[in-house]
C-alpha cells in the first residue's frame, strides 16, 4: 500500500518536473513581469521574438529599480527587431562594462564619469533623454530639521549634528562609486568638507555598497537620511518608512541622465548601428511623451521629465543640440 | 516570521497558476544546473578513476589540492571567469559573456573538485582487490577499472548529487558571469538576490522554496534511479 503511494508520487513528481522542465524552455513567450509597479495602460505584452541579435545595455540601479526598462525595453525591441539585454550595476561598474567591451550602450547620470569615459575614448554620441533631482529623505521625526532647506544647508546640518550626535543622527551613502554617489561627494565638497574627512568622521555616517534600492531599505531601517533621487523614491515610497524633507530644485540637485553608445575605434565587436538606434529612439518625440508621463497613473506625479521639452533651464541642464540632435 | 509564512503561500499561488516568469527562470536554474551537472560528470568520472587506479608521484598532494577547492567561493570563480570571458579578456572573442553558455562553463569549472573529489573517495572505499582480481583474471584496464565504478555506484551517485545541490544554489558565480538579465540569464538564486534587495521578501522567500521543492523532486526521481 504504501510501496504504491510512493510510486504514484514519485510519478506525479516526475511528470511535474517535466512540464516545467518543457515550459521553462519553451523561447516562444516572455511573459509579463510579476512585480513592477504598475504602468500606464499603453504599455505593451511582450512580443514574440524571433530576432538573433542581442544588443546589450548597462543601465545604473537607479534607473533599473523604478522600472522604467521593464516598460521600455518590449517597445525597443520591438522598434528595433532585436533582443535587448539589460544589465544593471552602479555608474562605475557600467561604465567598466563599457570600456572592456561588454556591452554596447551605457545608460549613467554622472557627467563627471561620462565626461572622463568621453575624453577616454570609448563614449560617443552622448544625449541626454531625462532628468529629474535627487532629493533628501530621511526619518518623520526628522532630529536634524532640515525640511524645507537649501541642499547644502540641509548636509552641513546633518554633518554637524551627525557628528554630535551619532546614535541619533545617522545618513545613508551609497558608497559605491554611482552617481548617485558621485553626486553626494560633489554636495559635501559644496558644504565645505572633504569627502575622506566625512568617511572618518564617525558611525553616523554609513557607507552601504549596495544599489539605490537596498540602500533605502538600510535607510528606512536605521531611520536615517539618505541622498536619492526622486524617482526611485517615489516608487519605493510604500515601502519604506522615510519621508522626503529636503527637495530642491536647484542645480546641485539636478540629476540628469545620459546613454552613450560605445565607440567601435576601441571597441570593434560593439553593435553601434544598433546603439545609434537606441540612442535616437530614445530621444524620439514619442519615446520622450512616454517618459514624460511614466509613473502618473500608479504614483500621481511622473518619475522622470523628457529633456526635450525643454524644462530644464538651469545651469548644468543640457544643451538643446545635446538632448535633440539626432546621432547619424 | 509572518513573511515565511506569507512566503509560503506566495510560493503555492505562483506555482499551482504555473506564472510564466517563474516557471521560466525554473526551467532556465535546472537546465543550466543539470547541464553542468552533467558535464563535470562526464569529466570528472573518468578522470577521477584515473587518479585512483593509478600510483603516481604527488597523488597524495594532488587529492590534497582537489578538496582544498571545495571551499572555493563561487564569486571568486565568477571573478576568473569574467576576466577570462570579458571582451577585453583572452576569451572574449568567444563572446560568451553574460549569456546561459557561460554560466554552465563557471558551474562546471565550480562543482568540478567536489565531483571528482567524491568519486576519488566513493572508488578508494572499493577494496584494492576488486580490480586487481578483475586484471588476473583477463580484464583490460577499461573494463577493471568500470568494475571498481560500478562497485562504488551509490557513493557516486551520491558524489553527483552533491555536485548537482552546489551548482543550482550558488548565486556569486550567476550573478556576475550571467548579468542577471531578465529573460535570459536569471535564474532562482539570482531572482532571489535581487527581489530581496528591492524589499519583495514575500517573492524571495517564495522563489526560494520553490528552489528546494525543485531541488527535492530531483533527488527523489535520483533515488529510484538508484535504487533499482
Amino acid at each position: 500500500m504504501i510501496n504504491r503511494l510512493g510510486k504514484v508520487l514519485s510519478l506525479a513528481l516526475i511528470l511535474i518536473t517535466l512540464v516545467t522542465f518543457v515550459i521553462g524552455c519553451a523561447k516562444t513567450e516572455r511573459p509579463s513581469p510579476p512585480t513592477e509597479p504598475k504602468v500606464t495602460p499603453q504599455a505593451p505584452q511582450y512580443p514574440i521574438h524571433s530576432a538573433t541579435t542581442r544588443f546589450r545595455i548597462a543601465t545604473t540601479t537607479s534607473l533599473y529599480d523604478t522600472g522604467l526598462w521593464y516598460y521600455l525595453e518590449p517597445m525597443f525591441e520591438e522598434y528595433a527587431s532585436v533582443e535587448m539585454d539589460i544589465v544593471y550595476a552602479g555608474t562605475g561598474i557600467a561604465l567598466e562594462y563599457g570600456r572592456c567591451g561588454d556591452v554596447d550602450a551605457v545608460v549613467v547620470h554622472s557627467r563627471v564619469d561620462e565626461d572622463k569615459f568621453i575624453a577616454e575614448g570609448y563614449g560617443i554620441n552622448r544625449r541626454y533623454f531625462a532628468y529629474n533631482f535627487f532629493l533628501i529623505a530621511g526619518p518623520e521625526t526628522d532630529p536634524t530639521a532640515i525640511k524645507g532647506l537649501a541642499a547644502i544647508d540641509a548636509f552641513k546640518k546633518i554633518a554637524e549634528e551627525g557628528i554630535k550626535n551619532p546614535d541619533i543622527v545617522k545618513f545613508v551613502s551609497r558608497g559605491d562609486q554611482s552617481g548617485t554617489h558621485v553626486k553626494e561627494q560633489g554636495v559635501w565638497q559644496k558644504a565645505g568638507y572633504k569627502y575622506e574627512d566625512i568617511q572618518k568622521s564617525g558611525k553616523w555616517y554609513v557607507e552601504a555598497g549596495k544599489g539605490m534600492e537596498p540602500c533605502l531599505l538600510m535607510a528606512s531601517e536605521q531611520q536615517a537620511y539618505i541622498l536619492t533621487d526622486i524617482s526611485t523614491f517615489t516608487a519605493y515610497k510604500g515601502k519604506l518608512s522615510l519621508v522626503s524633507l529636503v527637495e530642491a530644485e536647484e542645480p546641485t540637485f539636478l540629476n540628469v541622465y545620459a546613454v552613450m553608445a560605445i565607440n567601435p575605434d576601441k571597441v570593434p565587436t560593439t553593435k553601434i548601428d544598433v546603439a545609434n538606434k537606441f540612442i535616437n529612439w530614445l530621444i524620439s518625440p514619442e519615446v520622450q511623451n512616454i517618459l514624460g508621463t511614466y509613473g502618473k497613473a500608479e504614483f500621481g506625479k511622473p518619475l522622470f521629465r523628457p529633456t526635450s521639452d525643454g524644462s530644464c533651464q538651469m545651469e548644468g541642464c543640457p544643451t538643446v543640440e545635446e538632448y535633440s540632435k539626432t546621432v547619424p | 516570521m509572518i513573511e515565511i509564512w506569507h512566503g509560503f503561500l506566495k510560493a503555492i499561488e505562483l506555482i499551482v497558476t504555473l506564472n510564466p516568469e517563474v516557471l521560466e527562470i525554473t526551467g532556465r536554474s535546472l537546465l543550466i544546473s543539470a547541464s553542468s551537472c552533467i558535464i563535470a560528470t562526464f569529466i570528472c568520472l573518468p578522470l577521477g578513476s584515473l587518479i585512483h587506479l593509478n600510483n603516481f608521484k604527488g597523488k597524495r598532494a594532488l587529492i590534497n589540492l582537489i578538496q582544498t577547492f571545495y571551499s572555493i567561493p563561487t564569486v571568486a570563480v565568477g571573478l576568473l571567469v569574467f576576466l577570462l570571458f570579458s571582451r577585453a579578456g583572452p576569451l572574449g572573442f568567444m563572446n560568451l559573456l553574460f549569456t546561459p553558455t557561460i554560466m554552465v562553463v563557471g558551474q562546471v569549472i565550480l562543482i568540478s573538485p567536489i565531483i571528482l573529489g567524491l568519486v576519488i573517495a566513493a572508488l578508494s572505499g572499493i577494496d584494492r582487490a576488486v580490480p586487481e582480481t578483475a586484471i588476473a583474471t583477463g580484464a583490460n584496464n577499461f573494463q577493471a577499472a568500470t568494475l571498481v565504478i560500478r562497485e562504488a555506484r551509490y557513493a557516486i551517485y551520491s558524489a553527483i548529487i552533491m555536485g548537482f545541490g552546489r551548482a543550482i544554489s550558488e548565486v556569486g558565480l550567476a550573478l556576475m558571469v550571467g548579468g542577471n538579465i531578465r529573460g535570459y540569464t536569471r535564474i532562482i538564486t539570482t531572482a532571489i538576490s535581487l527581489e530581496t534587495s528591492k524589499g519583495d521578501i514575500e517573492l524571495s522567500i517564495a522563489l526560494g522554496i520553490i528552489l528546494i521543492v525543485l531541488a527535492l523532486v530531483i533527488n527523489i526521481v535520483l533515488n529510484r534511479l538508484q535504487q533499482r
